[in-house]
């Protein structure tokens, strides 16, 4: 496992720009080595598995061939629709025979069924719990946080087959290790709105906001993310969601890697914690961490 | 050799798919057959009797029939053969049903494969002997395995007839599940009033020997004949000196969750199970007695007034023979914390179906008041979920458990007597109310008690700000729902259970995957099991509500009753027979017989070879087939007559 294929994903070199910067610097603290796939390609996002099935296999099979041909056993991808699009298509070949043989034939496209795809959660997941205690050197202790999961990371279980779908437990397991103190809470895996953000905003402010209310009301001081698109709905819009409810939110919404990555002794600035739009500061100060 | 074949329609059923009267014109041109005709329905009068007229006319002596499976219908045809005077084992069936038309569209194939299973029927028909079935005695004493309203009602049956009965019980008590409920739809009297007499007439019943807080050890022996070893666990009283005072049970200072009441209060380390018990005599549970694990306490010894408590009791194996056995092992709820949209049980209040009937019984730990478990107040919003692991595949149970919508409308009625001012809803799929007054009760429920019903499933419930959340859709509507709620009680489904498999195993008896015992058809024969002898009775078959239990109970006894009025079975010829020449005392057969038929058998030379016995033998070949010399042939499937078998199927007769 240290050493493996590392698909960033469109979000991850824009819009989470600091979700990239912080895995790299959490994996590469704890050893693990990431060789980002050379000439990767777009996943295909919702758009390809709305159009057609083979399309969207044929988007993913690329990128898990660059990952075959360098002889990299597994691909890990933050984003968690990367990470589904990846693991279904390995998921289609390895049901579908004749599928990877047309690829294979007609796309020149040949993957490795075996080698893993892993989503970041997932792959830290495999540490044992000492190896993360150990890179710990800041104490963060006094952080009250929420680990909110989002829909893709631990569904379909059929197909993810990690973690409780309805409750998952491996995030908070992460940073428990890292030394946060995380609240249990009934919104883990409750719908954010997603890309109803830009079809019906209505809706996806409604629920983000719910789980905002949810959060709060759990004693949360900041909600750890994993995912791009759950990120932007409750930071990026979270004032528009205040507007929308009524609501005076304040609620930090940090990606773990960052969460980790603080303990861990990075600087917020290194983590791109000033990049998000609802201000980390006042409760970096609070728990002793400078912004700088 | 005047062999006969008949060739059935079986309505359309075999001639949609088959060219019948080109299979019987084939039939004609076969070596040994004298006639061949079609017939409408074989089975039928009109059938029956072309078969045996042909058979006196024409001086048959072998009779081949295409018709159906030799499940449905070989009895029905071997006793045409009696009738008409020939050995009944001078029959071969050629499934053209089953395994022809039903499963082929293409009739020329279809046609083409009938005439193979002719062909083949005829070839095997022409080597076939004669066989004779000897008698066994039959024992009249029944045993009765279970003892909720299913065996009771089975017991009391077959006892009220005048014979002998037995019932085991694996808890310290009968009564079973029912024994728990408050009242039982569709007529919402109380199940104690109906049920308990029905205890306390079986425990005093002058033909039913009881065996409470006892299990069914090993099982051998066959249909008439069987031995079973019944192991009474200690109870650690003395059931001849108690009285049943409970003096005990108020002083002993160990507590652990109440099975009865499901864990929603305490009892001792020797308790009662309920006030009701049959027997009323307590148990010490050695798992917990500190007297037992460190001979401190012994509290209850020191103040019994009858010197009933006895430590030094050891569990007891009995051995008793039966002639028949009745299975009436019961069910259990699911584990529905799988479910973590419910909150995998970490929520007090969220209940199952049958705490929450222990909640409004008066005998139960509440005293019949509805108080949620958390904090002991009044619920004012009651949310009932039906199909919590039923009609549910992603958590591996497809099957409905067909009791669930009609207690939740109880709960709804009970709630609102109990409780006049309360709210229930009940969130639902479909609602299955389809016997006698069932779907009168449920309008009741909906239009007298104003039970709010609600259709759809609730993805989610979780607690906030110290209430219960329900989230779910109102597809009727067509919206999201949401409701706070005080109490919610899940509809769990039914399930087989784990000591119903592993009892199963040792009477060789068929079970599916959710480990309800299957039934030998599930039509014509619905109380037989698998193995002759052995019946099933109630909710260990499938799920099922009171009326229906009570019924198939009786079913089983009557069945029971069929088979014990007779004093001798006749038994199958179809069996396995050592030619002991060819012997050579491997005994590779001992081991793989399923039903321990074979024995050792010592001849005047002091070698040991193996020997059938016909009586356990069932005739399913695995010995025949193992055997390194060919040692050991089966009746009406030797090897001659299979080979022969072979040779129709090879002959490429032209069609």
């Amino acid at each position: 496992m240290s050493k493996l294929g590392y698909f960033p994903g469109c979000s991850l070199e824009h819009s989470a720009l600091e979700y990239d910067q912080s895995s790299r610097y959490v994996c590469r603290k704890l050893g693990i080595e990431l060789v980002e796939l050379p000439d990767w390609s777009c996943c295909g996002a919702h758009a390809a598995h709305h159009t057609q099935h083979k399309l969207a296999c044929a988007l993913s099979a690329r990128n898990l061939s660059i990952a075959t041909t360098l002889g990299l056993g597994s691909v890990v991808a933050p984003c968690p629709a990367c990470y589904s699009g990846l693991k279904f298509a390995q998921t289609a070949l390895k049901n579908d025979p004749q599928l990877k043989e047309k690829f294979k034939n007609e796309l020149k496209l040949d993957c490795n069924a075996e080698g893993k795809v892993f989503s970041l959660v997932e792959l830290l997941s495999q540490l044992a719990p000492e190896t993360l205690k150990a890179q710990v050197k800041v104490d963060l202790g006094e952080l009250k946080v929420v680990a909110y999961y989002g829909c893709l990371l631990v569904r379909p279980p059929k197909l993810v087959q990690f973690d409780d779908p309805e409750n998952p437990s491996s995030m908070d397991d992460l940073l428990t290790a890292a030394g946060v103190q995380m609240l249990p809470w009934d919104y883990k895996v409750q719908c954010c709105g997603a890309v109803l953000a830009v079809s019906n905003p209505d809706i996806q402010l409604k629920l983000s906001g719910d789980i905002l209310q949810m959060a709060k009301l759990a004693g949360a001081e900041a909600v750890a993310v994993a995912c791009p698109l759950c990120h932007a709905n409750l930071d990026l819009r979270q004032a528009q969601i205040n507007k929308y409810c009524g609501s005076k939110f304040k609620l930090p919404i940090l990606y773990f890697t960052q969460v980790m990555g603080l303990a861990f002794g990075a600087s917020p600035k290194e983590l791109g914690i000033d990049k998000h739009m609802v201000a980390a500061g006042p409760l970096l100060s609070k728990a002793g961490i400078n912004q700088a | 050799m005047k062999i006969g074949v008949f060739i059935c329609h079986c309505g359309n059923n075999i001639s949609a798919a088959v060219g019948v009267e080109l299979v019987a014109r084939h039939a004609l041109r076969l070596p040994g057959v004298v006639c061949a005709h079609t017939i409408h329905h074989a089975c039928s009068e009109p059938g029956q009797l072309l078969i045996q007229k042909c058979i006196r006319e024409k001086g048959l002596n072998r009779v081949v029939i295409g018709a159906c499976s030799p499940r449905v219908h070989e009895a029905t045809f071997q006793r045409v053969l009696v009738q008409a005077g020939l050995n009944p084992y001078l029959l071969e069936l050629a499934n053209l049903r089953e395994q022809c038309s039903w499963v082929h569209e293409d009739r020329e194939a279809a046609t083409r494969k009938a005439i193979d299973l002719i062909d083949m029927a005829v070839g095997k028909v022409a080597r076939l002997q004669p066989l004779l079935s000897s008698k066994v005695d039959v024992n009249k004493r029944t045993l009765v395995i279970g003892g909720g309203i299913a065996g009771i009602q089975a017991a009391l049956d077959v006892a009220d007839s005048g014979h002998e009965v037995v019932l085991v019980e694996r808890t310290p008590t009968i009564g079973g599940n029912m024994a728990r409920m408050d009242k039982v739809f569709p007529t919402l009297d109380c199940s104690a009033c109906i049920l308990t007499p029905k205890m306390v007439e079986l425990a005093t019943h002058p033909n039913i020997t009881l065996h409470t807080y006892s299990e069914v050890e090993q099982v051998s022996g066959f249909v008439g004949n069987f031995k079973v070893q019944i192991r009474k666990k200690a109870r650690l009283v003395d059931m001849e000196k108690c009285t049943g005072c409970g003096a005990c049970t108020l002083k002993c200072p160990i507590k652990a969750p109440a099975e009865f009441n499901l864990g929603l209060d305490k009892r001792g380390a020797v308790y009662i199970p309920f006030p009701q018990a049959v027997p009323h005599i307590p148990v010490i549970d050695k798992s917990i007695c500190t007297y037992v694990l460190k001979k401190k306490c012994g509290l209850c010894q020191k103040i019994c007034p009858t010197d009933a408590i006895a430590f030094e009791q050891q569990d007891e194996v009995l051995e008793e023979e039966f002639g028949a056995i009745i299975v009436a092992t019961g069910y259990e709820l699911m584990d529905w914390t799988v479910y973590g949209e419910y909150g995998h049980g970490k929520y007090k209040d969220v209940i199952t179906s049958l705490q929450y009937e222990r909640i409004l019984s008066a005998s139960g730990p509440t005293g019949g008041h509805i108080r949620r478990p958390s904090d002991g107040k009044e619920p004012e919003v009651i949310a009932i979920i039906a199909c919590v692991g039923s009609r549910d595949a992603a958590h591996g149970r497809p099957y409905c458990s067909s009791v669930c919508c009609m207690y939740s409308a109880k709960y709804a009625m009970l709630t609102r007597e109990h409780l006049p001012n309360s709210r229930v809803y009940i969130f639902y799929m479909d609602i299955r109310a389809y016997s006698k007054m069932y779907e009168e009760f449920v309008q009741r429920a909906q239009e007298k008690y104003g039970a709010n019903y609600v259709r759809g499933r609730v993805s989610k419930v979780f607690e906030r700000n110290g209430r219960l959340v329900l989230q779910g859709a109102d597809t009727l509507l067509g919206q999201p729902v949401e409701l706070e709620a005080d109490l919610v009680v899940l509809a769990v489904g039914i399930t087989g259970t784990a000591s119903t498999i592993a009892l199963a195993k040792k009477l060789n008896i068929s079970h599916d995957e959710y480990g309800f015992l299957t039934e030998s058809h599930p039509k014509l024969r619905p109380v037989e099991s698998s193995t002759p002898g052995i019946f099933i009775a109630g909710a260990c078959q499938s799920p099922k509500d009171i009326p229906l239990t009570v019924a198939q109970a009786s079913s089983a006894a009557s069945k029971v009753l069929g088979l014990i009025s007779h004093d001798k079975l006749e038994t199958s010829p179809l069996v396995a027979e050592v030619n002991i020449r060819r012997c050579v005392g491997c005994f590779r057969c001992l081991d793989v017989c399923p039903f321990s038929a074979i024995e050792e058998q010592v001849l005047r030379d002091g070698s040991k070879v193996a020997r059938v016995n016909p009586a356990l033998c069932q005739g399913c070949g695995l010995c025949s087939a193992i055997c390194p010399p060919a040692a050991i042939a089966l009746s009406g499937f030797t090897d001659d007559q299979l080979i022969s078998q072979m040779e129709g199927l090879c002959s490429q007769n032209p069609v």
